[in-house]
């Protein structure tokens, strides 16, 4: 969120083609230091999701340590609880490793299904116009007229709790929000003259969409992303953090945290770690956000807040 | 102008219709029948049938729709699931306690929020806009049970102020109201003003980009004033609607932090009945919440077609 006021950025070498408002978008992407601090955490979770099974010491579900709310750095007979036990008596450590795939995997492929619709009804709204943009925009409003956890909780207490359920419902609570930009950006390009120029050329319909629109909607889409990431991330960690929504023994962030709540009582920190956790992660994705949109002039940014 | 705005209500009250079909049909679809469910596995063929025509649940799922939409509108919300109480007197006591903690927020956030917001838009790029927008930024980006339990962990356990858990007593003074009340109302303030903030501050700084405003700076009048007097009034409309859609936002943040804190409020009561399945109970509660947003989005749409005088008075 920065505004022309505010940007404080080097300035950069200017050519003609940054006085068109259609300019193609720059190569380059230079990003603050903030921004590269937000690279670096969530390049390491995405790592962690990728190896971090293979790299934990425990196994998610192993029931090992003496003692339950063991604090950090813990040595028994079966090595050392760098960051302390839950109240299982399991490794916390290797649990927010292991939570990092189930956490980040689902969210993103929830947030990939959710671009999928989204994106394809969008723009397919934006070119069609007419009836089927109405329906589908209608319908739209109807979705997201609805605040998200509470469509979560009736889709949860209707079908009951499973990992592809979970993924579907939060698919298609975010792909609302998704089709209302690719349809508002899809808009947009259809305006612009170069579409019109290919129309008159007489490309088809899909050559428009796939060689004009799509990539002109691509780096917008792909800031949106991260954003939306974000929400379904809060979304999934919420609904389990209620009990609703990835079920033990797999390792869940949020519901890492529910569980371990009681500790607190105890002075025991094993539900602040996973809270971290799911905190590094959202934080460093919108400052990533934040930062490549103060760099596109901010116009992205206000959309968004 | 009033066309406008009676667009807006009808087409709320269109929304409200289809919501309450999405309520409905959503927890309908769900495996097994409510007839067995409440009796039990030691119900005869002929007391299922008699508590489903009791009911009405042998009638098409239509006329269903239509006795529960009358009784929702009439207060006869049915009977809950489990221990057969009237869900009306369920709900009676904690809607009052989820509508008592929203007010305490709403009374302080929204002022909070504007003249934080303010303060933001007043020295962009100073230290104290960046605090505000990284501090902001970040609130808004972690779950709300993040910001919860690290109040438990400041406030309850390492400086023993107040008391984790929320139990409101009928005969508390005041104060112990107030105490036990901290927990939840600090949470969900923090939640929602950090969303209202940027707002602001976002509304304002776009109204300094009208031209009104480069005369005035051309002018010279100190930047102090010219949000103030210009700025301020003329941001008033986004701002309204700010308020009115981040209390909208209050029905999910009450939704998580009534739980981690035991509050006997509604949502409490909502997260309780979908653990057991007690559908009436959830539909109850979900019409009431959807109800509540939907009102609140329609509220910030007719304040900002009301502030925007061009929208007011139509060429």
């Amino acid at each position: 969120m920065t505004d022309n006021i505010t940007s404080t950025g080097e300035e950069e070498e200017k050519t003609i083609y940054d006085e068109l408002h259609d300019a193609p978008p720059k190569k380059k992407l230079k990003l603050t230091w903030v921004g590269k601090l937000g690279v670096t955490v969530v390049a390491f979770w995405v790592v962690m999701a990728l190896i971090g099974p293979y790299i934990a010491p425990f196994h998610e579900a192993d029931i090992i340590a003496d003692d339950s709310y063991l604090p950090a750095f813990s040595t028994d007979s079966e090595g050392t609880y760098i960051l302390g036990t839950d109240y299982l008596e399991r490794d916390i450590l290797s649990r927010i490793i292991w939570g990092a795939r189930t956490t980040i995997g689902i969210s993103f492929v929830a947030t990939l299904l959710a671009y999928m619709m989204g994106v394809t009804l969008g723009i397919g709204a934006a070119v069609a116009g007419g009836w089927t943009d109405m329906i589908l925009s209608r319908a739209n409003d109807a979705i997201l007229s609805l605040p998200s956890i509470m469509l979560g909780l009736l889709i949860v207490v209707a079908l009951g709790t499973s990992i592809p359920i979970l993924i579907l419902t939060a698919s298609l609570i975010y792909a609302a929000s998704v089709f209302r930009i690719a349809r508002a950006l899809g808009q947009d390009i259809m305006v612009i003259d170069f579409v019109e120029a290919a129309r008159v050329r007489g490309e088809g319909l899909w050559w428009v969409i796939s060689r004009e629109v799509l990539p002109n909607a691509a780096m917008p889409l792909a800031t949106d992303f991260g954003l939306r990431l974000v929400f379904v991330v809060l979304f999934i960690s919420s609904l389990s953090f209620l009990g609703l929504g990835i079920q033990p023994p797999a390792a869940d962030w949020g519901s890492m945290v529910r569980q371990n709540l009681s500790g607190l009582g105890y002075g025991s920190y094993a539900s602040v770690w996973p809270a971290l956790a799911i905190a590094s992660f959202t934080i460093s994705i919108n400052l990533i956000v934040d930062d490549i949109s103060a760099k596109s002039g901010g116009s992205l940014a206000k959309k968004m807040i | 102008m009033q066309r406008m705005v009676i667009n807006r209500i009808l087409i709320g009250i269109v929304t409200l219709f289809v919501v309450s079909i999405l309520v409905f049909v959503g927890t309908s679809i769900l495996p097994g029948d409510v007839a067995e469910i409440v009796l039990g596995q030691a119900a005869t063929p002929e007391s299922l049938a008699a508590y489903r025509a009791e009911r009405g649940l042998d009638q098409p799922l239509y006329i269903q729709f239509i006795s529960w939409l009358q009784g929702m509108a009439t207060g006869d919300l049915g009977i809950s699931k489990a221990g057969g109480a009237t869900i009306s007197s369920l709900i009676d006591g904690r809607l009052g306690n989820t509508m008592y903690l929203a007010a305490i927020v709403a009374v302080i956030s929204v002022p909070l929020s504007i003249a934080l917001g303010l303060l933001a838009a007043m020295y962009p790029g100073t230290w104290i806009d960046r605090v505000l927008t990284f501090g902001t930024l970040s609130l808004i980006s972690v779950p709300e049970f993040f910001i919860a339990t690290f109040m438990v962990l400041i406030l309850a356990v390492n400086l023993h102020w107040l008391p984790a858990i929320s139990r409101i007593s009928p005969d508390a003074t005041f104060l112990e109201e107030m105490r036990g009340l901290a927990m939840p109302l600090i949470t969900l303030i923090i939640v929602v003003s950090a969303q209202m903030i940027r707002m602001t501050r976002a509304g304002i700084l776009n109204v300094m980009n009208s031209p009104y405003i480069e005369m005035a700076i051309l002018k010279g009048v100190p930047r102090k004033r010219i949000i103030l007097r210009h700025a301020f009034f003329n941001a008033i409309g986004p701002i309204v609607n700010v308020v009115a859609l981040n209390l909208a936002y209050l029905v999910s943040g009450v939704v998580v932090v009534e739980t981690i804190f035991a509050y006997p409020g509604l949502a409490k009561l909502m997260i309780d009945g979908v653990q057991t399945r007690d559908l009436p109970l959830v539909q109850a509660c979900a019409m009431i919440f959807c109800g509540t947003y939907v009102v609140l989005i329609i509220l910030a749409d007719v304040a900002a077609i009301l502030s925007n005088p061009r929208l007011r008075n139509p060429k």
